[in-house]
Formats: C-alpha cells, structure tokens, sequence
C-alpha cells in the first residue's frame, strides 16, 4: 500500500510546482512529473504475486505473467504526453518572442 | 452483419488530414476541397446511420474479436440514440465551419495546417462519441485536445499565445485526473468496456473507492464541459481563437468531450446515488448563475458569447441532474424523462444558435477590425445577412416563440416544476430574462446606434462562402423548433433517453452477443 | 549552431551508424522481445538528433521548413490506414483484422499484419520526431540572429 500512497506523493509534488514556479519552463516540467507520477500507477496495478515479464518463451510454458494490459495503456499514454510536452514548448519559445520575458506574472493581457 | 459505416467515421477524416499535408504543398486549394469532400462525406454517413439505426443499436467490433464466455475482450465501437445526436451536431457544425473558412482563414499564412488539423479535431471528436470503452474515450479525446491546442493559437499574437497556454496546463492537468480515475476503475473491475463494468461493479456502487472514481471523473470532465468552478480557461480560450474554430470549440467540443461523456458515463455506467446527483444539479444551476452575471459587463463581442456559454451549459447539466435525482429515488420515472429530453434538446439548440453568434461575430471582426461593443455601430444596414442572421440566433438564446430555445428551456421548467423542484424553475427563468438583456445590448450596440460608430463607412457584406454558411445555419435554428412536435421528437429524441434510462438497453446487445 | 569539438565528432561517426542499426531492430522483432515501434523510432530518430547536435545546423545545412520530414511522416501514417482499411476489402471484411497469415510462434516472418504496423509506426514516430526537433532547431536560430 505504501508505493501507492508514494505515487500520489509525487502527483502533489508536481501540483505544488504548477502552482508556486514563475518560470514557464518549470510549470511544464511539474506537468511532466504530474504525468510520470500517474505512469507509476498505472504500471504498478497490473502486478501479480510472483509473475514474470509477460514475454511468450516456447520452452516453459506454465509460468505466470505479470498482466501487459495496464502496460500498454502506458505506453500510449507517454506517447500522447510526448505531443503535449512538444506543444507547450513551442508554445513557450514563440511567448518568448513576443513578450521577451518567461515571467508569468508578465504576461497578462487577458483580464476579466 | 456489421456496419461498416461506424469504423469510416473516424477513419475518413484521419485520411483526409494526412492527404492534405502530403498533396496540400504541390497542388493549391487542394486541402480546401479534402477538407469539403471528408466532413460531406461525413454528414451523408450521419444521416444514414441515423435513418438505419433507431431504436436499436449498432455495436462494431473492431478486429473481430467476439465474446469469450460472455465478456467482451475487443474494442468495441458502438452507436445508439445518443451518440446519434451527437454525431449530427459534430458533422453538421464541422461542414459549415469549414465552409465558413473557405475566405476567412486566407487572411493567416499556412492553410495547409488549418485544414489537417480540424480534420483531425472531427476525427478526435468522432472517435470519443463512437467509442464503447473508456480508454478509446481518452485516446481519442486527447487526439481532439491537441488539435484544439493548436487550432486556438493559430494566428500567433500575443493573447493568442497566452490564451492557449493557460488552455494547454489546465487541461493537461484535467486529462491526467480522467487517467488517474481510469486507473482505480480497472484495478477494481480487471476490465475496460463500459458495459462490462456495470455489470462487474453491480449495485456495489456506494463503496468508498467508487465515490473517489466518480469525483475523480466528474472533476476531469467538468473541466472539459466548463462547469464551474472548472471554467478559467473558456473565456481567453473561446475568444481569442479565430472565428470558425471559436464556433466549433464552443459549439461542438464542450458537448462532444464534456457532457456528452460525462451523461453516458453517470447514467450507463455507474448506478446513481443521490448524493452525486445532488451535486451535479448544484453545479448545473450554479453555473446558470454565475455565467450570466459575469456575462452582463463585458464588452468584447467573443467574451461575452464565451461565458454565455458557461451559463447555458449550466441549463443542460442541471436537467440532467434533475433526472438523476428522480431516478435514483425511484419516483415519477416519466418527470425524469421529460428532464433529460429537455436537456439533449437544449443541447442541440445551444450548437445551432450558439456556433450562429460565433460565426456573426467573426463576420462583423472582418469587415470593421475590432471587437469592441463600444466603438461599433449603425450595422443592420451595411450588413443584412449578418444582421438577419444575428438576430434570429439572439432571440432563440433569450427563448422567444417561435424559435428553437423557448421550446427547451420551456421543457426545463415544466419538468423542474413538475417534480416540485420550485427553487431551480425560478433561477432557469431568472437567468432568461437576463440573457435576454444581455443580447439586446449586444444587438443595440453592434447594429443600431448609427451615430456613435467609430468605424469607418466603406463596410460591405462578408464574402459569399461565409453568407451560405450563416444562412444555413439560421434556417437550422428555425428548423429545429419543430423537435417538439411529438412525432418528430419520438424519432430524434425518444431513442436517446431511452437509453439513459433504462441501460439494460446500452448494454444487453454488448453483452449478449 | 556551431558544432562540438573533434573528440565528439570522431566518437559521434563512429557510433551513429550502430545507434541506427540497433533502432532497425528494435522496430523489426517488435512482435518477438519488447520496443515495436514507437521505442524503434525513438531510437531512430536519436541517432539523427546526434549528428546534427555534434556537427552543428551549419554544417547540415538546415533550411527554412522542413518539408522532407513532414512528408515522410504523413505518407507513413497514410501507408499504416491503409492497411487498417485493407481489412474492410480483404480476409473477414472487418476493420483493423489481420489478414496476413500467422506462422508459427517465436520467427521472424509470423503474426500477420504486426510486423508491417510496427515498420510503419516506427518510419513516422522517427520523421515526426526530427520535425519537432528542426522546428525547434530553426527557432532558435531567429532569436540569437
């Protein structure tokens, strides 16, 4: 039970970075944590007492697999963080240009 | 035998956007007539799927991977009355829009980018409303989410950027708590498919853990669905974006990716507990407040249609949560389907008049440059189709016979007072007649008043794609005012609320086969 | 951007070319150990990202677009539906089945379908990659001009 509660730890680690950094950069590196922390549990749930990497081997077979399900679910969801994470960093370098400054408390034109 | 129509709506405009990034540098305007030929392709399957499946549903199993001892083990995509809804809203608004952009996005360098991305956005959108379990909701939702991030920072300036950042963080943060949810509902059930859920997790909904998934859920697709307090990110987003993507943002993706799934999972999904209902119909009602009265003082055209929509979404989430209620006590089942038929009415209306506005607004920014209520003016004249169209859209979001919004925030009030919910009924009319105010100043200032117009004189009527396109779509608006004749109701709507209420219809063909 | 020094560029020609080949083969027996293809194209794609970084931009005469990987990416893509919408004509008239024959367990040329999905997936997870990447390369080169 402990590594679960030690995932959602670092889930409100990274909430805490989204919230208190100024820098653009940092927020999304608090985002990426956010989703590392969710990756972690997802691969943990699929674990069986005594299971093995769930790869077929012809010459044994009656072991125990570990279930891949919950991997794969991961494996899509780091490929869909990846295009996030590229979006907001072009995002970040096209802000830069414009308001020459990665401050977040510059930049509010919005109000209202 | 099965559909092969269910697979191609997803299919079709995904190989659309990819054909128009390979041909679309070689040949010109060619990504203009792939984008055209996907979405009518689209619409015309809509329209067939609609017409063949009625009260029945359609369930496509991908692969063709069958049941084994009963439990579905493949990816299922299905269609029934609900999703058939929602899929006629999606492709409907999506032709228009793109009609809409044959002229107004030649302003922007990179067209080619454009059109592949709102192919894409139809496909994401498509995909979520086919999908039959929850994982495919969140692939296909994130498909969707990331076109929209980039759709909405299309033409770089500096409110643009900001907008799409704080858009991007916020609803990252949201997609990570749906997938956190997703996570404890298969470590509990070993499953992923909607209906075998349900049955896996049977009556024993009240457990604690199952209360920590349908908050978990609830909070990530509220953000989605701009339900307060999850709406910050609306009215930068929806404003600074260009017009037709503004009409397809807040006109389809809140309802396709937000209340749509939020209904099908809350209803087919999980039993109702009356707790969460409660909860759901304060959020719905407070949202009706909060929108119109942060509404009233803006003075940005786009702004103030941005959080309207904050607030009539509140009328659709609050009627659906009036039918949770009287569901889950068991009492006066007919009140409740009369609810939630007012709801889905309202949210068809809402994607007519609402992408209507959207599109006026975007034509009277081309011909006069500016969004401000106070330095426009004296337009009826100069601008007939506009002004025509606009006027039709404002008095059917005020609710004024005989257009579309009387006759569902009607239903909504017979159905609230009906099932002696006083309290409710009153802050649906209250929030009315606010809005009705709100769009006379909106009327007032943009198209009478010649006097006090800074603009220029030299402001001829928009281009002819965009004219066809808000024509269209003000017929539309009049059009669907006869949904409420019992006859036509019981082909579009019937089917749909039959299925929320009774999910022994959602999930027996699953199931079954 | 200017190149690393000559330690770099000797190392960096002498290991490319394995980098390339071992991210081949991850994508090839992805149906036999695990990668397949998006950690193939990865890989892939990192052994493209280590010449430009050790050589320079100047030295590989980045241009302005970089059209070359964004047809490359989306005519892979296009090739992967395809073969999904193959299903519907072919086989058992479903989509997305596998209409290739199965083989045997554990060889190289078995599974169907599976080895083509995971060349294709890897072909435009890399050609996608090198895109975000020179996009972000040619920014750069605006600011510091």
């Amino acid at each position: 039970m402990t590594v679960y509660l030690l995932c959602f730890i670092l889930f409100l680690v990274g909430l805490y970075g989204i919230i208190t950094r100024r820098n653009l950069v940092k927020i999304v590196i608090s985002l990426s944590i956010m989703e590392f922390s969710v990756f972690l549990f997802l691969a943990m749930i699929g674990y069986v007492e005594g299971g093995s990497a769930p790869i077929i081997d012809p010459a044994a077979p009656d072991t125990i697999y570990v279930d891949p399900l919950p991997q794969a679910m991961v494996l899509t969801a780091i490929v869909i963080g990846l295009a996030t994470t590229a979006m907001l960093m072009s995002v970040i370098i096209r802000i830069y240009r414009k308001y020459k400054t990665l401050d977040i408390r510059e930049i509010k034109n919005l109000r209202g | 035998m099965m559909n092969p129509l269910i697979p191609l709506m997803v299919a079709v405009p995904l190989a659309g956007g990819f054909l128009i990034m390979i041909l679309g540098k070689f040949v010109r305007d060619l990504n203009k007539y792939i984008a055209t030929l996907s979405l009518l392709f689209l619409v015309a399957a809509t329209l067939v799927l609609m017409a063949g499946t009625g009260n029945k549903e359609a369930v496509y199993r991908v692969g063709g991977w069958d049941n084994i001892n009963g439990i579905p083990v493949g990816i299922y995509l299905v269609a029934d009355g609900l999703s058939a809804i929602v899929l006629c809203i999606i492709n409907i608004v999506g032709l228009l829009s793109v009609i809409y952009s044959f002229t107004y996005i030649s302003r922007y360098r990179s067209e080619n980018n454009y059109y592949a991305l709102f192919c894409l956005m139809v496909a994401g959108m498509n995909g979520v409303v086919l999908s039959g379990d929850i994982f495919n909701i969140f692939v296909f939702l994130e498909i969707a989410a990331i076109s929209s991030y980039a759709l909405v920072a299309f033409g770089v300036g500096r409110t643009e950027l900001e907008a799409t950042f704080k858009y991007q963080i916020l609803g990252g943060m949201a997609s990570l708590i749906i997938l956190f949810g997703i996570g404890f509902i298969y470590w509990r059930t070993k499953t992923l498919n909607i209906a075998d859920i349900r049955s896996v997790m049977g009556s024993e909904t009240g457990k604690p853990i199952y209360l920590l998934v349908q908050m978990l859920l609830l909070c990530g697709f509220g953000l989605k669905a701009a339900v307060i307090p999850f709406h910050a990110w609306l009215p930068d987003a929806h404003s600074s974006a260009p017009s037709p993507i503004s009409a397809m943002l807040s006109g389809v993706l809140i309802k396709a990716v937000g209340i749509y799934v939020l209904i099908r999972l809350f209803f087919n999904m999980f039993t109702i507990s009356n707790e969460t209902a409660v909860l759901i119909t304060t959020l719905g009602a407070l949202s009706m407040v909060f929108g119109v009265f942060l509404a009233i003082g803006q003075w940005d055209i786009k702004r103030l249609l941005a959080y309207h929509s904050i607030s009539q979404m509140g009328y659709v989430v609050m009627s659906a949560g009036m039918g949770m209620i009287l569901l889950s006590k068991g009492i006066k089942p007919e009140v409740a389907a009369l609810a939630i038929a007012g709801g889905l009415f309202h949210l068809i209306n809402h994607a007519a008049f609402k992408s209507l506005l959207f599109l006026n607004a975007g034509a009277i920014e081309y011909r006069t440059g500016t969004r401000d209520l106070k330095e426009m003016g004296g337009l009826a004249g100069l601008m007939p189709a506009t002004y025509s169209s606009s006027l039709v859209a404002s008095m059917s979001i005020s609710g004024i016979p005989p257009f579309n919004g009387f006759f569902s925030k009607l239903i909504i009030i017979i159905a609230a007072i009906m099932a002696k919910f006083y309290l409710l009924a009153v802050i649906a009319v209250l929030v009315s007649i606010i809005t009705l105010a709100s769009f006379l100043k909106f009327q007032r200032y943009a198209f009478y008043n010649r006097e006090a117009a800074k603009t220029g004189n030299n402001i001829r009527e928009v281009p002819f794609p965009m004219v066809l396109s808000m024509v269209i779509m003000a017929l539309f608006c009049i059009l669907l005012s006869l949904v409420a004749i019992p006859q036509i109701r019981d082909v579009v709507l019937t089917p749909a609320v039959n299925v929320l209420i009774d999910p022994q219809l959602y999930t027996s063909p699953i199931l079954g086969m | 951007m200017k190149g690393m020094t000559l330690i770099v560029k000797k190392t960096t020609q002498l290991i490319a070319g394995i980098v390339f080949l071992y991210g081949i083969y991850v994508v090839l027996h992805g149906h036999l150990t695990p990668g397949g293809g998006f950690a193939g194209g990865v890989i892939i794609a990192g052994s493209f990202i280590l010449l430009t970084l050790a050589y320079g931009s100047d030295f590989m005469k980045l241009t302005r677009e970089e059209t070359g990987t964004t047809i490359t990416e989306n005519l892979a893509i296009f090739t992967a539906l395809l073969i999904a919408l193959a299903g519907l004509i072919t086989g058992s008239r479903v989509f997305f089945s596998n209409w290739l024959p199965a083989g045997r367990v554990g060889e190289l040329i078995s599974a169907g379908v599976i080895p083509l999905y995971n060349i294709f997936i890897g072909i435009e997870v890399a050609a996608s990659i090198l895109t975000i990447f020179l996009a972000l390369i040619i920014f750069k080169e605006e600011i510091t001009k």
